[in-house]
């Protein structure tokens, strides 16, 4: 479930509050595209973050795996450049450009050297414009989406993944694996993979983030060479899903000493009014800092885990908490019974004051050690765009964490917690464990 | 594409370079043998501590493998001054975040926090050098925490469980054949003595060197270690780590590893090489140079080349070299077979392709890439202070001094084409090397 997140989703999430010297400057270039970024000169390099809204989600069912496909051959050759003498290319820019495929977006993360900016952008734009499909580097890259969809089936987090996605959400394509099967992926043409990104790379809705040694200036003039000609349209976010969890237990054999526990039931959206507050709550339950209730209980007083956290995960359309450890198969049943006990505690009794004061300490004064480096904050300011939230949130982040009590708290854990409706999905050979 | 199934089969990392421009790198030492380095960073308010102890995974004695490891997880337990969650909780309550790591070379004790709040944690750090206090119920808990650790890192996934493998057979003597979390019935039997004998023979301001990260001075961070780390005796019996070293190698060995949770093939070489030593680190330079002409420039590398592309032999091919280690360190070859082709097919490929280098000519384009991407990766690793923390730490841990440290970066740049190759010829014997196939039982060869 968390890998079918757009990463930038996830981030936002984990970001307690940001540092209020941070400017950020809100971009639009003359072409009208909307960019965010914070100057620092101090290292001749820019990190940047582009993501398209476009996704896996708007696949064909007899298609799925042209968009992850497609960002595997985005370094394959383009243009007049073969596959060879365009990743010649990018090394000797030292410019580095990554491609991700997500339910809802493609993601590029890049970073380039001042001094082949201009160089750099050029072979980026020829990436996305002009890839060109050679059937022999098809060929290969085919070959390894299809040796990672065979070796999903034996790696515990893909199975589980699996399962919870497919008991979640059905047959919507939120249920879907990012890298196509077996079967769809071995049908797909090159005609296929123009036409996810023909579909996928439209200039309107596109966000972006930028952080190092460029100017809003410059910035504007190279977002516009880069993206000029790329289709006006917009694609609508995928229909809302029904979530089709109820509580229980699923069980998937797999033959190992320790099980794997993932465990969620349905969440709050991102623009939910009390997301805060279930974030603030989330962070006492069971945030993977060492004195969450559920590291206290399971790892810390028993010796059951080497870690449990939980989170609050969003699709735009579909939230859920969720939450996953590792135990021997003979605790599994231990460990769950304190999973829905704690969760039946937070939600029944709340938190105290004092617990709440110091995880308001705690998040308040973390948040200068989150944006170190320009890297880390163009993460951060894509996912601030992607959740619509201000940029001005930097600064009001603090003051809305101080000003949560303990009512506040107690509601929405009694709203959001339930441990009746929780659904653990086991992969492992667990003892003495009930399935329902 | 690839990055995903190099996670999948490569476990060591690549420690590249150093950095000069944006951070300035100084070292002085106390009255008790404490080495401090500090690396001032002013860009962002935060500071990182990182005290790294001269031991590891492979120091503890004979029979006890995972001690370091084990004492690393006690060493959040407590202090009389400091009782069990209170440097946990101070740390958070300041912001902070908190870990430790255990390596073959080194135990490393990390936190990330404000900076006006530094001393703070210097002090809590500097207290439980010498005082921690454990019952017999913490170091039960415990085990049973570290046991869980070793399941989910290692003994539900055949990768490492195979690597393991590979590694006690790679080294006949040396310890760094010994897993660094430790063999499970070794875990099961540490107890109380060596526990606290392990931890009072290596922990000593003698025997650790302190990295200081961000915005520090280099006047604040001695008037803080002075004040913190200064009182701390020495321990007069720490000693240069001399560890068993191996004998001549004269017959290469050979594994295969089956288990039904394989779903990858793979053929699975390590050699014995050199690593890099104080004032001796050229031929260390010329490995790891040899790394990215194999494996490091895309479709040009000459594994890639020849064994994805002509041959098309291998849906990937990689290969990992790290000199940053105190003894001997370990060349690896990595190739997953396409689907109709064998692991003998495989591995035959890889040994032809191999002998082809060894006669092959790197051609002066490819270094010109190869050095120009170096140094650009130099440019992009000072954005992150932290990490770099991390690097002079572990470089530091290997015997090198700051010296070698800001030497590297010119070595790798000066390294030539007929030192690549003949740094290939002393690494590439098949006597000094563990080839070992990966499969599931009802796999083919």
């Amino acid at each position: 479930m968390k890998r079918r997140l757009h990463l930038a989703a996830i981030l936002a999430l984990l970001l307690p509050s940001a540092v209020s010297a941070l400017e950020i400057q809100q971009v639009e270039s003359p072409g009208g595209i909307k960019a965010w970024l914070v100057e620092d000169h101090s290292i001749p390099f820019t990190a940047m973050e582009i993501s398209f809204l476009g996704g896996t989600a708007l696949e064909a069912d007899d298609k799925i795996g042209a968009t992850y496909l497609l960002t595997g051959m985005f370094q394959e050759g383009a243009g007049d450049l073969d596959a060879q003498t365009y990743q010649q290319r990018e090394i000797e820019l030292a410019a580095s450009f990554s491609f991700e495929a997500y339910t809802e977006s493609i993601s590029v993360s890049l970073r380039f050297l001042t001094e082949s900016r201009d160089e750099s952008m050029a072979l980026l734009r020829l990436a996305l414009t002009e890839p060109r499909f050679d059937s022999d580097r098809l060929e290969f890259v085919r070959s390894q989406v299809l040796a990672i969809i065979a070796d999903k089936e034996t790696d515990p987090g893909e199975i589980g993944s699996e399962a919870v996605d497919r008991l979640t959400y059905g047959d919507h394509p939120f249920a879907r694996p990012i890298e196509g099967t077996a079967e769809t992926v071995a049908a797909l043409t090159a005609e296929d993979l123009e036409a996810a990104r023909r579909r996928a790379l439209t200039r309107d809705g596109v966000v972006v983030a930028a952080a190092g040694d460029i100017t809003g200036e410059d910035l504007g003039i190279l977002l516009d060479d880069l993206l000029e000609g790329f289709p006006a349209s917009v694609n609508e976010p995928a229909a809302r899903p029904e979530f089709l969890l109820s509580g229980g237990t699923t069980v998937v054999e797999f033959p190992t000493p320790q099980s794997l526990i993932l465990f969620l039931h349905e969440g709050f959206l991102r623009n939910d009014p009390d997301f805060l507050v279930a974030y603030v709550m989330n962070e006492m339950l069971g945030s993977q800092r060492f004195d969450s209730r559920l590291n206290e209980e399971v790892r810390r007083k028993r010796g059951l885990t080497y870690g449990i956290s939980t989170y609050l995960g969003a699709h735009s359309n579909s939230g859920f908490i969720a939450g996953e450890f590792s135990t021997s198969n003979e605790s599994v049943a231990e460990a769950i019974d304190i999973v829905k006990a704690e969760w039946a505690k937070m939600a029944g009794e709340g938190v105290s004051e004092e617990e709440l004061e110091r995880v308001k300490t705690y998040l308040t004064g973390a948040y200068p050690l989150r944006f170190d480096g320009n890297g880390r904050i163009a993460g951060i300011l894509a996912a601030m765009q992607f959740d619509k939230l201000p940029a001005s949130y930097v600064d009001n982040r603090n003051d809305m964490v101080n000003a949560l009590t303990v009512e506040d708290i107690n509601r929405v854990a009694a709203r959001l917690l339930d441990p009746e409706r929780l659904h653990f999905v086991v992969v492992g050979m667990p003892e003495g464990l009930a399935e329902e | 594409m690839m990055k995903r199934l190099t996670a999948a089969a490569v476990a060591l990392s690549l420690m590249n370079g150093t950095a000069d421009a944006a951070q300035k790198v100084t070292e002085f030492r106390l009255e008790n043998g404490l080495q401090v380095v500090v690396i001032e960073d002013h860009r962002a308010p935060a500071v990182s501590q990182l005290l790294w102890y001269r031991t590891g995974g492979s120091d503890g004695p004979p029979g006890k493998s995972g001690i370091a490891h084990f004492v690393e997880h006690l060493m959040f337990k407590g202090t009389e001054k400091f009782p069990p969650g209170v440097f946990r909780d101070v740390v958070q309550e300041l912001g902070g975040s908190d870990n430790a790591f255990t390596g073959r070379d080194f135990t490393a004790y990390v936190q990330r926090i404000a900076a006006d709040r530094l001393g703070t944690i210097m002090e809590m750090e500097a207290d439980r050098m010498h005082g921690i206090i454990i019952s017999d119920e913490d170091i039960e808990t415990e085990r049973r925490v570290v046991l869980e650790e070793r399941n989910q890192r290692t003994d539900t996934n055949p990768g490492s469980l195979f690597r393991e493998q590979s590694s006690a057979s790679l080294y006949l003597n040396h310890p760094y054949g010994v897993p660094v979390i430790g063999w499970k019935h070794e875990i099961e039997a540490l107890n109380r003595d060596d526990i606290f004998g392990f931890y009072r023979r290596h922990y000593a301001p003698n025997n650790a060197i302190l990295v200081l990260a961000g915005d520090v001075t280099v006047d604040e961070a001695r008037v803080l270690a002075e004040r913190y780390y200064g009182p701390l005796p020495a321990n007069p019996e720490i000693e240069a780590r001399q560890r068993p070293q191996e004998p001549p190698h004269l017959a290469g060995r050979r594994l295969v590893f089956e288990d039904e949770r394989i779903s990858l093939r793979q053929v699975f070489r390590t050699y014995l090489a050199p690593e890099r030593n104080p004032g001796d680190q050229r031929q260390a330079a010329a490995l790891e140079m040899l790394e990215t002409v194999l494996s490091g420039d895309g479709l040009s590398s000459f594994l890639k080349q020849k064994l994805e592309v002509e041959e098309q032999i291998a849906i990937h091919s990689d290969a990992f070299y790290s000199g940053a280690t105190l003894d001997r360190s370990e060349f690896g070859l990595i190739v997953l077979p396409a689907e109709d082709v064998s692991l003998e097919e495989a591995e035959a490929a890889l040994d032809r392709t191999l002998a082809a280098f060894l006669e092959s000519e790197i051609e002066e384009e490819q270094l010109r890439r190869i050095r120009k991407a170096a140094r650009a990766g130099w440019i992009y690793e000072q954005d992150s202070v932290h990490g770099l923390a991390f690097r002079y730490g572990r470089e530091l841990m290997a015997g090198l001094t700051l010296q070698d440290i800001a030497e590297w970066p010119e070595l790798i740049q000066s390294v030539s084409a007929e030192e690549i190759l003949q740094a290939a010829r002393e690494v590439f014997l098949p006597e000094r090397s563990v080839t070992g196939w990966l499969r599931s039982p009802e796999g083919e060869s």
